[in-house]
């Protein structure tokens, strides 16, 4: 069997879709995978599905809006695990929004899974990173992150929060041999996504999760786009002027 | 004394000692040479109360708790793969200076680095310090640090007044000579398996100028170089040698000595500039490279060949320097010869195994010459030749684990490889038997290697049996621990190395 390219890894948001199909190629390709998500019926029916892959799953019920029981989360995998090479924040919630909702109470609950929880848990893995001046940080944003849409105003906010909070680790750690990894996918089915209308060049979370591990690998990519064509349409609505933007339908 | 929480969730913060970390965090926690380590919670105590939460917290969760400062030790000392370690750094106040006595009254995570800050314009220097200034005063105590003037002013526990200690029960002593006298010089040179040191009261020097007169002495090899220091103990301050560990036959052991002395009163004109914390800092780039990055260049030169060529240069630059004979540099240029590069150790790789070890060896003075040779023809006979070398002369001090004698040291890097390790520790093994052979010892803030046998023929009759007590006596379940504790106090009795 070809080894393994990470030995240890944490995914955080582990219990469908992108999450969950990262847990199951790096279990598949011999990966020690520790999988945290809020519903344990999720994490023990992957657990489940995965019990004769190489790689042994480690599934641990933690709510990412939870921060206090971050620190104690963390060490308890990462203990299990003997170790972390890998870390992945890919915990998301995409309420669907009315055009003229302004619900403050959900938007927050969005912000806490979307942006709190990364802290909570990026800090832990960045400071365990960084003393132990190796690993790959890789934190799920969006394409969402890039401009202010209409239709997802916390949404987008929360993964531009986010992208800005992976640049300064990216920043931070660097000198430490720890490289920190943003990406950003286009429209992935996935049970997040399952509300939406219309999915715009949509992926399977399969295909999505094959691409963000051989960006993983490398180190050529910062930010990547996933799939890449993400890349050229995220140029062209980021160029399109305010006055003419607030116009279309994006 | 009352055990607050160690985490009490209050909106105080503070960020103090050379970055801001969490209170508590899981974390790797490694040796400063890089070539030991393991992942561990690390507790950060602010105040004597939250030490004693700390080994309450590890008595809770039933695991072994390791004390550390800032991680200055290169081995094992302050890594704990069996349980928590307890960083005390953050407890990082001066709470007073005598300016009239020179004595100054410390927390445990002071580092050397804020006390001459401190001192410095106050016109004193530390009694002793390493070749760093980022060790904490606790951990200097525990491991009881000498300098490049241990012949002269003995090690730093002879410079210590004053500590204070939580054992492992939780109960807070004030140890000094009068008071527990057996305790005070076992804790010192403890290396933390006592009680954690939470104050260090010691006296400073009065210096009449921010400037050493130093004078470089080229040397042939070994014999000449301890010829020159032995003539010049009683009138040099400091005397320090580097070596050349890639010369062999008649040159080995050529080097350069640094001699060393304070100024009089009167002497430095200047003094009242050259007393200013400005003055002393370290410069900002070497060779026009800024020196953040200079380790990427040493790391270019870090193998045998590269490392014979940087060591013979700098035998070259040394004849050089002996020319120059007596000239000025700043108490932190001339002492603080390890922070020059920042991360020099990053040359030696950064991680999966790799860095280095420090092999330090202490030697009476009656057989160090034929030992100190056998060492470092064996090493170079090995394949394992020291990129660095340091000969340093001592004094006995009464310590009870002190690694002081009447004799000297020889400091030696050797390059740690996932592929060269076992062959490195294989020789690191016949070096000790020839430095037992010559009655000598070992020093925790440096080893790596030695194992039990090692530990119970290196010191003087009882000394061990009689610190063995006191452990029982004041951690009678064993709640202080290291790694190096266990690999030197337990495992097998028959290692003179450990695995």
């Amino acid at each position: 069997m070809v080894s393994p390219r990470f030995q240890r890894a944490l995914v955080v948001g582990a219990s469908s879709g992108i999450g969950a199909e990262l847990v199951r190629q790096l279990a598949r390709e011999g990966t020690r995978v520790a999988a945290v998500a809020r519903r344990q019926s999720e994490l023990d029916a992957l657990a489940h599905e995965l019990a004769g892959a190489p790689g042994a799953v480690l599934a641990r019920a933690h709510d990412v809006t939870d921060v206090a029981d971050v620190p104690a989360a963390f060490e308890e995998v990462v203990r299990g695990l003997g170790g972390l090479d890998l870390f992945v924040y890919a915990a998301g919630a995409m309420p669907a929004v009315a055009p003229e909702e302004y619900d403050t109470e959900k938007d927050l609950a969005m912000l806490d899974v979307n942006l709190g929880g990364c802290v909570a848990w990026g800090n832990a893995a960045a400071r365990y990173f960084h003393s132990q001046r190796s690993g790959t940080f890789v934190g799920i944003g969006s394409i969402a992150g890039d401009r202010g849409r209409k239709g997802a105003p916390v949404y987008g906010a929360s993964k531009a929060g986010m992208e800005h909070y992976l640049e300064s680790l990216r920043n931070r750690l660097a000198e430490r041999n720890v490289r920190v990894l943003t990406i950003k996918p286009g429209m992935v089915e996935t049970p997040m996504t399952a509300h939406l209308d219309k999915l715009v060049m949509p992926i399977k979370a399969d295909r999505a999760a094959r691409e963000i591990l051989g960006a993983a690998q490398g180190r050529l990519w910062n930010v990547r786009y996933v799939p890449l064509r993400w890349f050229a349409v995220s140029l062209v609505i980021r160029s399109i002027p305010s006055f003419l933007f607030r116009r279309t339908s994006i | 004394m009352a055990a607050a929480g160690l985490n009490p969730g209050g909106a105080e913060r503070r960020v103090s000692a050379r970055e801001a970390r969490p209170r508590t965090g899981y974390e790797y926690i490694e040796g400063w040479g890089m070539a030991v380590g393991a992942p561990a919670r690390v507790l950060r105590p602010r105040s004597v109360d939250e030490v004693a939460a700390g080994f309450a917290h590890a008595r809770r969760d039933g695991v072994p708790l390791t004390l550390r400062g800032t991680g200055c030790s290169y081995g094992d000392a302050s890594v704990n793969r069996a349980g928590h370690v307890l960083d005390v750094s953050g407890m990082d106040q001066i709470l007073s200076f005598d300016r009239a006595t020179g004595v100054a009254d410390c927390e445990a995570g002071v580092t050397l680095s804020k006390l001459w800050r401190h001192t410095l314009p106050r016109g004193h220097w530390p009694m002793v310090v390493s070749g760093t200034m980022f060790p904490t005063l606790a951990g200097a105590a525990g491991m009881n640090i000498h300098g490049k003037n241990n012949f002269k002013v003995g090690t730093i526990g002879d410079a210590i007044l004053e500590v204070d200690v939580v054992l492992p029960n939780g109960e807070l002593v004030t140890l000094d000579r009068a008071r527990r006298p057996d305790l005070f010089h076992a804790v010192i040179g403890g290396f933390g398996m006592l009680g954690a040191i939470t104050r260090v009261k010691l006296k400073t020097k009065r210096i009449y100028s921010g400037e050493v007169d130093v004078k470089g002495v080229s040397s042939a090899n070994l014999a000449e170089m301890m010829a020159y220091m032995d003539a010049h103990t009683a009138d040099a301050d400091y005397l320090v040698g580097w070596l050349d560990c890639f010369a062999g036959g008649a040159a080995q052991g050529r080097g350069l000595v640094h001699h060393a002395r304070y100024l009089d009163e009167g002497e430095d004109l200047n003094a009242e500039r050259t007393l200013q914390v400005g003055y002393q800092e370290l410069p900002l780039s070497i060779l026009g490279f800024p020196k953040g990055e200079v380790w990427r260049m040493l790391r270019l030169f870090n193998h045998d060949l590269g490392m014979g060529f940087v060591n013979w240069t700098k035998h070259q630059m040394g004849k050089l320097e002996e020319r120059k004979g007596f000239h000025r540099q700043s108490h932190a240029a001339f002492n603080f010869l390890l922070d020059y590069v920042p991360n020099w150790k990053f040359a030696y790789g950064r991680g999966g195994g790799r860095g280095l070890i420090q092999y330090q060896v202490f030697v009476p003075k009656e057989s160090a010459h034929a030992a100190l040779s056998e060492v470092l023809r064996r090493s170079r006979e090995r394949g394992h030749t020291s990129y660095l070398g340091v000969l340093k002369r001592h004094r006995p001090d009464p310590f009870l684990l002190t690694h002081a004698l009447d004799g000297w040291s020889l400091a030696l890097d050797f390059k740690v490889t996932p592929e060269r390790r076992a062959s490195l520790w294989a020789t690191t093994d016949e070096l000790t038997q020839i430095v037992l052979a010559a009655g000598g010892r070992f020093y925790f803030a440096k080893d790596a290697v030695i194992g039990p046998a090692t530990a119970r023929a290196m010191y003087p009759e009882g000394a061990l049996d009689r610190f063995l007590a006191l452990k029982r006596e004041v951690d009678p379940d064993g709640l202080l621990q290291s790694d190096l504790w266990r690999r030197v106090f337990g495992g097998d009795p028959s290692r003179f190395t450990a695995e």
